[in-house]
C-alpha cells in the first residue's frame, strides 16, 4: 500500500478523513454544549439549594457536589451507559423484549456531562451569588420588588456576570470530558480518530490531529469567554 | 521557566502548558500509547519500545506530563502571590539568591499554592480511571468489566465510587493537615461562615 | 395599646405612625418601645449614637427589618404582622411590596445596582414594580436627574461616578417611585467631607418642596436648619423630641447635651 502524505490523510480528497473528522468535531461540540447547558440548569438548582435555609436541601446539595466532584467522570459515564441500558432492558423485558437494549450514546453522554458539570457549575454560581452586594439586594427589596422580579432583574444578571470566568473553566472541563464519551461508541472527535487510526494504521497522525482540533476549540472558546467577560464587566471597571 | 524572564524558555513553557491543559487527557494517553506505535521500528532501534509497549508506563507518562503542566501553573501562581514587600524586607536584611528563595519565597509560595495543589491531586486520582481505557485493570477498569459481566451497574458503581471517595477524602485530610502545620500564624482563625442567612432568593 | 393609637391618629392623618416598636437581635434588645408620628410635610431628623437603634427603626418602617411587636401605619394602613417560625413576619407580602413602593429608602452606601446605568437604575422600579409606561418613566427620570444635577451621567455606570454623584443618583431613584415618604439612612456618612455638601443641598431642596422625610443623620447643621422636628434616640428609647430650636436651645436630657457637644 502506498504511503499517503499527512495532508492527503487528513485532507478532503478521496482518501482523506477530513470531512469525517470535521463532522466528528461538530458532534463533540454538540454533546459538550448540550451537557453544559443541562449542567447550567442542574447547577442553578443545586446552588439555590446550597443557599437555602433548609438544612435538608443544603445537605443533599452538598452531598451531590462532594460525590460528583470526588469520583471519576468516566465512572459516571459508565453508570449512565450500562445502568441506563440495564434499566431499559428491565422495562423492555416487561413488554416481552429480549436482550441488551442500548441507550442512545448521545443522550448518555450529554446526561453524564450535565450531571457532572452541574456539580461544578453549582459551586461557580454559589460563589458568584455571594459576591453580589447585599446592599443592592436590600435596595431591590426596599423598592418593593418581589422575589422573582428581584431574581430576574437584580440577582441573575449579576450572578451571571460574576460567574463568567468560572463558567469558562467549567466549559473547558466539559470539552475535555466529552472525549470520554467515546467509550460509549458515540462517534465524536476522539472516536472518529480512533476509527481512522485503526483503518489506516497511522494512529499518531490522527491522534495528533485530534489534539490540534481540541486545542483549536479551547483557544477559540477562551477568546470568546474573555470577550464576554470584558463586555459584562463594563459597569465594574472604572472608565479612564 | 515562565518566571525566568528568558523569552525562549518562557515561550516553550507556555506552549507546553497550553497543549497539555488544552487537550483532553485521554487524547494524550492515546497519542502516547497508540500513536507512538506508528514509530515502532525507530523506538525498537532505540530500545525504548519495551517502555511504550506497556499501558502502565504510557499511562504514567501521560499523567506525569499532564499534571506537570497544571502543577507548573499552580506553583507560578503561588510564587506570584508572594507579597513584594516581604521580598523587599528580606533583601533589606541582606538576603539574596538561594537563601532568599529558601527562607522566604518558597515557604510563602508553598502555603499559597497548597489548596490548589490539593485539588490537582484529586483530579489526578480521578484521571487514573482513564488508564482503564487502554486496558489497564485499575478500579474503573475492573468496575467496567464487572458491570459488563453482571449488568449490575448501580452496585458496582457505588462500590467503585466509594473507593475513589475514600482516596480523595484521605488526600483532602492530609492536605488540610499540612496546611495547618504550615500556617501557625493562622491558627484559631475566626470562624468564617458565608453569609447564608442574609437574604434568600 | 391600640386604643391609644386611634386617638392620636384621628386628629390628622399622619404619613407615618409608629407605636411601641420593639426589636431584638438575639439577646440584644435594640428598640425598646419607640413611638413616632410624622405628618405630611414633616422633616424629622433622627439623631443618636451608633447602636442607639435609629437605623433599625428606619429599616423597620420599610420592613427591611421585621419588628418583634408594635404597630407601623403608613398613610393610615397598618402593616399586618403574624407569628412565623422565626418570630414575627409580614402576614401579607403583597401589602409589604405595595407599601414599600410608596416609602422610598436612601441608603448609606448608595446601593445602586452596579449592572445598570444610572438611568436604568432610576426607571427600574417605576417600570417593573409600579408597571408604569416606560416612555413616561424615562422622561420623568431625566427630569429628576437634572434636578439632582447629574443629567449628563445618565448613561454611565454607578462605578464611574463619585460618591456624592452616586448618592444623588440614589435620591433620584427614590424620587422616581413618587413616594409619599422618604427615608434617609445616614445618607452622607459614607462620603468624603467635600462631597457631603452637594447631597445635603439636594435634600434641603426636597424639604423645601414639602416632602415628608425621615432622616437618620449625624449632620447637626441639617437637623438644626432644615428639619422641623428632631428625635434623639438613646439605647432603644426616645430620649428627647421636639422642634430643633427647642431641643438645641434648651435640651432637657443630659445625654442629649453631651451628644450635641460631642458633635459640634
Amino acid at each position: 500500500m502506498q504511503q499517503l502524505s499527512y495532508f492527503e490523510l487528513v485532507g478532503f480528497g478521496p482518501n482523506g478523513w477530513g470531512l469525517a473528522l470535521l463532522t466528528a468535531t461538530g458532534m463533540t461540540l454538540a454533546v459538550a454544549l448540550c451537557g453544559f447547558l443541562m449542567g447550567s440548569v442542574v447547577g442553578t438548582f443545586v446552588a439555590w439549594a446550597k443557599l437555602s435555609r433548609s438544612l435538608t436541601a443544603r445537605s443533599i446539595a452538598d452531598g451531590y457536589t462532594t460525590i460528583l466532584r470526588g469520583i471519576p467522570d468516566l465512572l459516571v459515564i459508565y453508570l449512565f451507559y450500562f445502568g441506563g441500558s440495564a434499566a431499559l432492558g428491565a422495562i423492555g423485558s416487561l413488554f416481552g423484549a429480549e436482550g441488551f437494549i442500548g441507550v442512545p450514546a448521545f443522550l448518555t453522554g450529554a446526561l453524564a456531562i450535565g450531571i457532572v458539570s452541574g456539580a461544578y457549575q453549582a459551586e461557580v454560581f454559589r460563589g458568584a451569588y455571594q459576591v453580589v452586594s447585599r446592599g443592592e439586594i436590600e435596595a431591590a427589596r426596599s423598592v418593593g420588588m418581589h422575589r422573582w422580579l428581584m431574581f430576574r432583574r437584580v440577582i441573575a444578571p449579576q450572578v451571571l456576570r460574576f460567574a463568567i470566568p468560572g463558567l469558562g473553566n467549567t466549559w473547558q472541563l466539559v470539552l475535555k470530558e466529552s472525549a470520554l464519551i467515546s467509550v460509549t461508541g458515540l462517534v465524536e472527535l476522539l472516536r472518529q480518530s480512533h476509527i481512522a487510526a485503526g483503518s489506516t494504521r497511522r494512529p499518531f497522525d490522527f491522534y495528533l490531529t485530534a489534539a490540534v482540533l481540541y486545542l483549536l476549540i479551547t483557544w477559540v472558546s477562551t477568546y470568546l469567554f474573555q470577550r464576554a467577560e470584558t463586555h459584562s464587566m463594563r459597569g465594574i471597571r472604572r472608565a479612564s | 521557566m515562565r518566571m525566568s524572564g528568558i523569552r525562549v524558555l518562557d515561550a516553550f513553557a507556555q506552549a507546553y502548558v497550553f497543549v497539555f491543559r488544552g487537550s483532553p487527557l485521554l487524547v494524550q494517553i492515546f497519542l502516547i500509547y497508540y500513536g507512538l506505535g506508528q514509530f515502532r521500528p525507530t523506538l525498537q532501534e532505540w530500545g525504548l519500545w519495551g517502555f511504550f509497549r506497556e499501558p502502565y508506563w504510557c499511562a504514567v507518562l501521560a499523567l506525569t506530563l499532564n499534571t506537570a503542566a497544571y502543577a507548573s501553573e499552580i506553583i507560578r501562581g503561588g510564587l506570584q502571590a508572594v507579597p513584594h514587600q516581604q521580598v523587599e524586607a528580606a533583601r533589606a536584611c541582606g538576603m539574596s539568591g538561594f537563601l532568599l528563595f529558601r527562607r522566604i519565597v518558597f515557604p510563602i509560595a508553598v502555603r499559597q499554592a497548597l489548596p490548589a495543589y490539593g485539588s490537582e491531586l484529586i483530579l489526578m486520582v480521578k484521571a487514573t480511571s482513564l488508564a482503564s481505557i487502554i486496558t489497564m485493570m485499575e478500579v474503573t477498569g475492573i468496575a467496567a468489566k464487572l458491570i459488563s459481566q453482571t449488568f449490575r451497574a448501580v452496585e458496582v458503581f457505588v462500590v467503585a465510587g466509594v473507593i475513589y471517595l475514600i482516596l480523595n477524602f484521605t488526600i483532602t485530610r492530609i492536605i488540610m493537615a499540612i496546611e495547618w502545620w504550615l500556617s501557625p500564624h493562622l491558627r484559631h482563625p475566626p470562624a468564617v461562615k458565608p453569609a447564608l442567612d442574609a437574604v434568600h432568593v | 395599646m391600640s386604643s391609644g393609637v386611634k386617638s392620636v391618629s384621628s386628629e390628622t392623618n399622619p404619613a407615618v405612625s409608629i407605636r411601641e416598636l420593639r426589636k431584638s437581635f438575639g439577646s440584644l434588645e435594640v428598640l425598646k418601645g419607640v413611638s413616632l408620628d410624622a405628618k405630611e410635610g414633616d422633616v424629622i431628623s433622627i439623631l443618636g449614637a451608633s447602636g442607639s437603634g435609629k437605623s433599625t427603626m428606619l429599616r423597620c418602617i420599610n420592613m427591611l427589618e421585621v419588628p418583634d411587636s408594635g404597630d407601623i401605619r403608613i398613610g393610615g394602613e397598618t402593616i399586618k404582622l403574624k407569628k412565623g417560625r422565626r418570630g414575627a413576619e409580614p402576614a401579607d407580602q403583597g401589602q409589604v411590596d405595595r407599601i414599600r413602593s410608596r416609602v422610598a429608602m436612601v441608603f448609606q452606601s448608595f446601593n445602586l445596582w452596579s449592572h445598570m446605568t444610572i438611568l436604568e437604575n432610576v426607571i427600574e422600579a417605576p417600570v417593573h414594580v409600579q408597571k408604569r409606561p416606560k416612555a413616561e418613566c424615562i422622561a420623568e427620570a431625566e427630569a429628576l436627574l437634572a434636578k439632582v444635577g447629574i443629567a449628563d451621567k445618565r448613561n454611565q455606570y454607578p462605578s464611574h461616578l463619585s460618591g456624592g454623584q452616586q448618592q444623588r443618583a440614589a435620591i433620584a431613584r427614590a424620587l422616581a417611585m413618587r413616594p409619599n415618604v422618604m427615608l434617609f439612612d445616614e445618607p452622607t456618612s459614607a462620603l468624603d467631607p467635600e462631597l457631603v455638601g452637594e447631597v445635603l443641598r439636594v435634600m434641603r431642596s426636597l424639604a423645601e418642596e414639602g416632602r415628608t422625610m425621615l432622616v437618620v443623620t449625624h449632620e447637626m447643621g441639617f437637623a438644626r436648619d432644615v428639619s422641623n422636628r428632631v428625635v434623639f434616640l438613646h439605647k432603644g428609647v426616645v430620649e428627647e423630641e421636639g422642634p430643633p430650636a427647642e431641643v438645641f436651645g434648651a435640651p432637657k436630657s443630659e445625654r442629649f447635651k453631651q451628644f450635641i457637644s460631642s458633635h459640634r
